[in-house]
């Protein structure tokens, strides 16, 4: 790793929209930046693949995603070092980043660092998801930007927000054919979402989103108001057996079923590190805390960005440049009267992204009945804890998902509850009849990633550090 | 299944799965490889021995979990297919002297 410095002014995590445009504004400022990020490629998830997909023809992915090229190219030019590859598995309070890249760890110390590390899919655990088959809507889009490959035979989409009909519309684009989407958008939430109205109509969304609802619902069979589902088959889902309102079940035959109910901060870093995180009732998450500058409650660590609070890509754009002007100020190389004068064109631009978002986290609020499953659903994919056992548990005592750990395993597989955390806050919520805030998430540690020994071995060690472990 | 489309071209990238000789395209992670080769089970759990396939392809789930070049418990979502490269599913849970 020659091309590594020692150490630098700014470490960026995670190369998306809000950490590519940190990155690129800290560099430009004359500062030592660093970006690491665990893809190959620039662009994080929603820009997936920008700079290399193998899908040539523009118009399947559409311009939003184009828009990420943007992004890339100024940050190439921008004078920050870049380590895509890299694995950051912990960040200590003294700001030294736990690093692995090409099979060798190693510690990077920096002065500020800005964790942009996104979202992922909010869990939608039913019935027989853990069934080869299904996989997430946001997954079929990764293998789609990044690989040029699309499911084929009985494809069901299932679920509720912008990335389901988004997919939707890229794979008829893309000439794949979808066989039913089941939304299950509650109804209740149309009436919920309407005060809303406004600043949806006066936002970037309502043209695109409109546009690319009819598109979908012209050439696919959309079933709506879908309230029960669940995947079927024997090694393998063969079929989706759902039901309408109160109607008596369905079945849909399928060999792919793609789940998406929304996407909620991936904050398994931030929670590591220590930075305080909060329960969001509007977005049904745990978001850490941060300020107007996206500082976190950790001294030297801000973050930008879906990771601290779901606003989309444009939103984290705004945010990085935001928080990377407050990293200049507490790095001293600009003061507070620039760096306000500054950020003012920036917080103009994050206050158009962020209109009509209201609007859309009322209106694709997953249902109680999908974020606090049914019984015999398996909740923790990693250790196979179902959600009965979960109940069981809370009757024994269990008062939150830590508590869970020790009663079943639960939340302690190689995923980190990265996959179950949302869900068993939920159940445990549910079934004790308090407050998510009150039941808390898991308190996660390092290393938020598996590392080998072997790696972990690799590190350099001085004299005295040998000898202490060697000869007490 | 999943299907490359027609106009995403690319160099060829021979590896093998289980010994099997396969092919994946430049770019592709070993998930996807996998996907693309109609494999769509990479391991049984450690914990009952169901079936598992990649679920989030974003390094999250953990499910895509193989063996590359020896080293077990890889996550096959995060890792690029390169020339020669030797996967294995995996079954079940590991053992200390593989």
């Amino acid at each position: 790793m020659s091309d590594v410095k020692t150490s630098y002014d700014l470490a960026v995590i995670g190369a998306g929209p809000a950490g590519l445009a940190a990155a690129t504004l800290a560099a430009r400022q004359g500062i030592s930046t660093v970006l690491l990020d665990e893809q190959p490629a620039p662009g994080g998830q929603i820009y997936r693949s920008v700079t290399e997909t193998p899908v040539r023809d523009p118009k399947v992915l559409g311009p939003d995603y184009w828009h990420g090229a943007g992004l890339v190219k100024p940050f190439q030019e921008s004078g920050a070092d870049y380590l895509p590859g890299t694995t950051v598995w912990s960040v200590s309070r003294n700001l030294e980043i736990g690093l692995s890249r090409e099979g060798a760890a190693r510690i990077l110390p920096a002065k500020h660092i800005i964790l942009a590390t996104g979202a992922l899919e909010r869990p939608f655990a039913v019935p027989g998801w853990t069934l080869p088959g299904v996989m997430g809507a946001g997954a079929a889009q990764v293998l789609l930007k990044s690989s040029g490959l699309v499911a084929t035979g009985n494809v069901v989409l299932a679920g509720t927000g912008p990335l389901l009909w988004l997919l939707a519309w890229q794979y008829l684009r893309a000439g794949a054919e979808i066989t039913a989407v089941l939304d299950t958008t509650p109804r209740a939430n149309w009436r919920q979402a309407m005060p809303h109205m406004t600043g949806f109509v006066r936002s970037c969304y309502i043209g695109k989103g409109l546009k690319l609802l009819l598109d979908v619902r012209r050439k696919v069979k959309v079933i709506g108001n879908v309230t029960a589902l669940r995947a079927e088959g024997d090694g393998q889902v063969r079929s989706v057996v759902y039901r309408q309102g109160n109607g008596a079940e369905q079945r849909l035959p399928a060999e792919t079923l793609l789940l998406h109910q929304g996407v909620i901060p991936n904050l398994n870093l931030a929670n590591a590190i220590g930075c305080a995180q909060s329960w969001d009732d509007a977005q049904r998450c745990w978001t850490p805390q941060t300020d107007g500058w996206g500082a976190t409650t950790v001294e030297g660590v801000s973050l930008a960005g879906d990771g601290a609070g779901i606003g989309g890509a444009l939103s984290a754009e705004h945010q990085g440049r935001l928080t990377a002007l407050d990293a200049l100020h507490r790095l001293g190389r600009i003061d507070r009267q620039q760096r306000d004068r500054d950020a003012a064109p920036h917080r103009e631009a994050l206050e158009k992204a962020r209109q009509g978002r209201v609007f859309l986290d009322t209106l694709y609020k997953p249902a109680q009945d999908f974020r606090v499953p049914s019984d015999d659903t398996i909740v923790c994919r990693c250790e196979e804890v179902t959600a009965a056992q979960v109940r069981d548990a809370v009757k024994l005592g269990c008062s939150g998902p830590n508590q869970a750990k020790s009663f079943l395993r639960c939340g302690m597989g190689p995923c980190q509850g990265r996959l179950c955390g949302p869900t068993v806050t939920e159940v445990i919520a549910d079934a004790r009849g308090v407050s998510p805030a009150e039941v808390g998430y898991y308190r996660l540690r390092p290393p938020v990633k598996p590392i080998t020994l072997a790696e972990l071995a690799s590190l350099p060690k001085r004299e005295d550090e040998i000898d202490a472990v060697l000869h007490h | 299944m999943f299907r490359r489309l027609h106009d995403a071209a690319g160099e060829r990238v021979p590896f093998t799965v289980d010994g099997r000789a396969a092919e994946a395209l430049a770019g592709d992670t070993v998930a996807a490889a996998l996907l693309a080769n109609g494999i769509t089970v990479c391991r049984n759990t450690p914990v009952s021995g169901a079936p598992r396939s990649p679920y989030c392809m974003m390094g999250v789930c953990f499910d895509c979990l193989v063996t590359i070049d020896d080293v077990g418990n890889r996550q096959g979502c995060q890792v690029r297919v390169a020339p020669g490269m030797r996967i294995e599913t995996q079954d079940g849970k590991r053992e200390i002297d593989r």
